[in-house]
């Protein structure tokens, strides 16, 4: 059997973060060697973390040689489970607390214009994410996280889920592809999570086998909540059956595109401009309508570029998706201005819900400004543009206008 | 061996004596009022110096030699040439080639390329340090390895130490990226461009000698000569005084950091509802990541306004200079230059005025400009509760930074300090720091990334900014939160062995530094 593990990152750039060494031996109790720049006033503290966590696992002798840039504690319970768990079997988990900061819940309907990436074994992006505001903050167990990781992300990313304040933003997590995705769902569901991000969908069969098994997950653990899906298409097929995922089970709420991958397996170059992925998006903002969900662009790549993110966010929103991935906090704002109605889109709006006050007033069928009939889809169109206005405190909340589409 | 201690106005218990000199422990802002007259160098002849002006000598050890070096004496150094320092480590090389021995360093500052230095602290070589020291040899003083004590004053306190005599500076070593034969220097032109010599005025005044190195020696006159060669007695022409892209960067770039970037955008939005960024106001900014994008966002807001400040104090860097040239500020008063467009701008551009400390900070001038400063934004290793605040020590008690003009700018009329909440897992805001450098009463705001804080003090801030939605909390309730996150750090211990004195702009002690306990 095994005896020796490396878990965690260490080096001269990464901060919040341990690399930890678990060796489990026949005798001599346990020995934590210990290597901070924090020790003169969290050497005890950690000490005793990893002591307590030992104890827990019921490990009576072992030696861990930790080396530690600022990790807070429930970083290294996360690395200490990760490695304990690689050298023996043990059904029990070692949770930090579930904050109540972390306990509120979030809507279907609810806006996702931004969505902020975070590397799912990175501990020192996940701290601060929340106060960048972002509409939903996902931890991701794929692309960002090597192989040889996936396993002590998990145990990083539930204790985040746990821990990490995310300041109000949905609770997100990408799983990783096939089998492995579906376990994934084993380690967050029961932590709070929102929205699970499933990448490089290509079938609702997928979705239907996610669905069934999160819905085991949560009575197993006697939770009631809802589990939001937002599959992410990547492929020609995806694009194909891209009306299929979107109603595949009730949990979808969003579908979006990931351009890098579909580019790549069309064969073709991805440009700022984006016309080799037209069709693509075209058909998912329809696939997506139809299904009465939201459709979600790509994230932009060029993080130094806000103009381009800028004009690339507009021309996303004028073909009809209602937000886009982020990989840097600075392009939150960006992607939010730009999804958010224009002051001249909000005048009009706001004289049309005006007009059909007055015309329900005065028990009119009609709503009309000065001679031009408005019909009710646009009434409906002005309404949401209101009611998006009010939630990004554009317009105050008491404008007259009671329409909850 | 225990120091004798007293305690001071602001609590802290202090030495009453550094390096066999009588010190004052501090007595309060503005209490500290010394009489009498200062301090004075000794009478020179024009008789005694070559009719030619030619003041040269071959090499920098003869110059030293002609300048009387002796065991025991005080030697100074500036740092313009920050981290790309060669001088001071050649002058050491000399003064220990010559066999002296006990040495008091007077650097304005210390860096990490002065590294070679601890080798002649060792050996006896030097006594002791009397200025800040960044990096390595804080390190190696923090655990108790220099004979005498370390002080770190502020820039304009150690104008006034000159000044009162506190410090005779025997032998001034000022390095000149440009100088002529006679001691006229300037810092514009030549490899070692570094824009100012401001942090050699005072050395260049006082100095019993004056020994000016260049590796750019032109004919007389050097023009303009921010040094004059009436004070200079000897210069020496060297290959290289620096590394010029370690002196000054060839390009400041603003952070890309989200987390420093969101401290910049409060800051500045802070500044705007509390009715700050007006037309005709003054700033002061420093080179720091979160600075240099404070200046950004007050730029976009003073271009939305359509308003101008009528001065900026820098250090300068591209980004001040921009706005310079944009019409957005009418002057830069320069106290350092950190990047080339800072030099081109300040040799070019009448706009842009090299100061000195005696200008801008000294507490024994008819006044300075520092309280003339709208507001100024600052950094911090630690924040108390009371707002006091450390720029020295870290936590675990390295003393790893200096003073720098920190101290001087507190008495702007509004001081900002944009800290982090936590670096890493060490809270910033803490109940007590770990060494005293500015009183709270001057601290006005800290901005954290999960909150602002106004001083109590500040009612006029408070009531300003009430309506503005931005995060406002009490300072403690940052500090808990710092606490829920990290856990409660256990405050170091620290050795009773005292290894510097920090004081405070009128020369009295405010704090005290302690040796730290190597495990």
């Amino acid at each position: 059997m095994k005896k020796i593990v490396v878990v965690g990152n260490t080096g001269p750039r990464v901060r919040s973060d341990c690399e930890l060494k678990l060796e489990l031996k026949s005798g001599g109790g346990i020995s934590i060697n210990l290597q901070s720049k924090v020790k003169a006033m969290y050497g005890d503290s950690i000490t005793r973390t990893l002591k307590d966590g030992l104890d827990f696992f019921e490990i009576k002798d072992a030696v861990i040689d930790i080396n530690d840039s600022g990790a807070l504690q429930f970083v290294h319970m996360a690395r200490l489970e990760a490695a304990v768990k690689s050298l023996v079997k043990t059904e029990k988990n070692l949770l930090p607390e579930l904050s109540e900061y972390n306990m509120y819940q979030s809507s279907r309907d609810r806006f996702r214009f931004s969505r902020l990436y975070l590397p799912g074994n990175t501990p020192s992006m996940m701290l601060n994410a929340g106060l960048h505001s972002p509409d939903g903050i996902i931890l991701d167990l794929e692309d960002s996280v090597a192989p040889s990781k996936k396993h002590e992300a998990r145990f990083l990313v539930r204790n985040a889920l746990r821990q990490v304040n995310f300041y109000g933003a949905e609770r997100m997590v990408r799983i990783n592809q096939g089998e492995r995705g579906i376990e994934d769902l084993e380690y967050v569901l029961p932590h709070n999570v929102h929205l699970i991000l499933v990448p490089k969908c290509e079938s609702s069969e997928h979705l239907v086998e996610l669905a069934k098994r999160s819905e085991k997950i949560l009575a197993d653990n006697n939770i009631k909540q809802d589990i939001y899906f937002m599959p992410i298409i990547e492929s020609a097929l995806g694009v194909e059956k891209a009306y299929e995922i979107s109603s595949a089970v009730d949990n979808v709420v969003a579908i979006a595109i990931g351009l890098e991958d579909y580019t790549a397996d069309l064969g073709v170059q991805r440009t700022n401009e984006g016309s080799e992925s037209l069709y693509a998006r075209l058909r998912l903002v329809n696939a997506a309508k139809a299904a009465k969900i939201q459709p979600i662009d790509s994230v932009f790549s060029d993080v130094s570029d806000m103009e381009a993110l800028k004009a690339n966010a507009k021309k996303s929103k004028s073909y009809g998706f209602e937000g886009m991935g982020c990989i840097h906090p600075r392009q939150i704002d960006v992607i939010k201005n730009s999804f958010a109605p224009e002051p001249e889109e909000i005048r009009k709006a706001s004289d049309i819900v005006k007009a059909f006050r007055e015309a329900e007033d005065k028990g009119l069928g009609v709503v009309s400004i000065g001679s031009k009939m408005i019909d009710p889809p646009v009434v409906a169109r002005a309404h949401r543009i209101i009611n998006l206005a009010k939630k990004l405190n554009l317009i105050p909340d008491d404008m007259d206008n009671n329409e909850n589409d | 061996m225990a120091n004798k201690l007293v305690k001071n106005a602001a609590g802290r218990e202090v030495v009453a004596e550094i390096n066999g000199q009588q010190a004052i422990p501090f007595k309060g802002v503005g209490k500290h009022k010394p009489e009498g007259r200062k301090y004075a160098p000794p009478i020179s002849r024009c008789a005694d110096y070559p009719d030619n002006g030619d003041k040269r000598v071959s090499t920098l050890k003869e110059a030293l030699v002609k300048a009387g070096i002796k065991d025991g004496m005080t030697v100074s150094t500036h740092h313009h040439f920050r981290n790309g320092d060669l001088l001071a480590n050649d002058l050491f090389d000399a003064v220990s080639e010559l066999g002296i021995k006990d040495i008091r360093w007077f650097p304005s500052a210390s860096f990490p390329c002065h590294e070679h230095i601890i080798q002649y602290i060792k050996d006896g070589t030097i006594h002791h340090i009397e200025g800040s020291m960044n990096g390595p040899l804080g390190k190696y003083v923090s655990e108790g390895n220099m004979r005498g004590m370390a002080v770190l004053r502020s820039h304009g306190g150690r104008y006034q130490a000159v000044q009162d005599g506190e410090v005779e500076i025997d032998i001034a070593v000022i390095g000149a990226p440009m100088a002529d034969p006679f001691g006229n220097a300037n810092g514009l032109e030549g490899d070692s461009a570094c824009g100012l010599l401001g942090f050699a005025l005072a050395d260049s005044q006082y100095a019993d000698k004056v020994i000016i190195v260049t590796d750019n020696m032109v004919p007389f006159p050097c023009i303009p000569w921010q040094i004059q060669g009436n004070y200079v007695d000897f210069t020496v022409e060297v290959p290289k005084l620096g590394i010029p892209e370690r002196i000054v960067s060839g390009t400041t770039k603003i952070t890309k950091s989200p987390d420093r970037l969101l401290l910049a955008e409060l800051t500045a939005k802070f500044c705007d509802a509390a009715g700050i960024i007006r037309d005709g106001f003054s700033f002061q900014s420093g080179a720091g990541g979160t600075s240099l994008a404070v200046g950004e966002f007050f730029k976009s807001i003073m271009e939305e306004k359509g308003i101008k400040a009528r001065f900026a104090r820098g250090g300068s860097n591209k980004y001040l200079v921009s706005m310079l040239e944009e019409g957005l500020i009418d002057y830069i008063l320069d106290g350092q230059t950190f990047d080339l467009d800072g030099v081109r701008s300040m040799r070019d551009d009448p706009r842009h005025v090299w100061t000195s400390p005696f200008t801008s900070y000294n507490y024994h001038g008819k006044g300075n400009f520092a309280p003339l400063v709208d507001v100024a934004i600052l950094g911090a290793t630690e924040v108390d509760v009371n707002f006091n605040a450390n720029v020295v020590t870290h936590s675990d008690g390295y003393l790893l930074h200096g003073i720098g003009g920190w101290q001087n700018c507190l008495f702007s009329k509004t001081v900002i300090l944009p800290l982090p909440l936590m670096r890493d897992r060490v809270p910033v805001i803490i109940d007590e720091v770990t060494t005293l450098c500015g009183p709270g009463e001057l601290i006005d705001v800290i901005v954290t990334e999960r909150g602002i804080a106004i001083n109590p003090l500040r009612k006029d801030l408070i009531e300003a900014v009430k309506d503005s939605g931005l995060p406002l909390k009490p300072i403690k309730e940052l500090k808990e939160e710092a606490e829920r996150i990290c856990g409660k750090p256990r405050k170091s211990k620290l050795d009773e062995k005292v290894i510097a004195a920090i004081k405070w702009v009128d020369g009295t002690v405010i704090d005290v530094v302690r040796k730290v306990i190597v495990e």
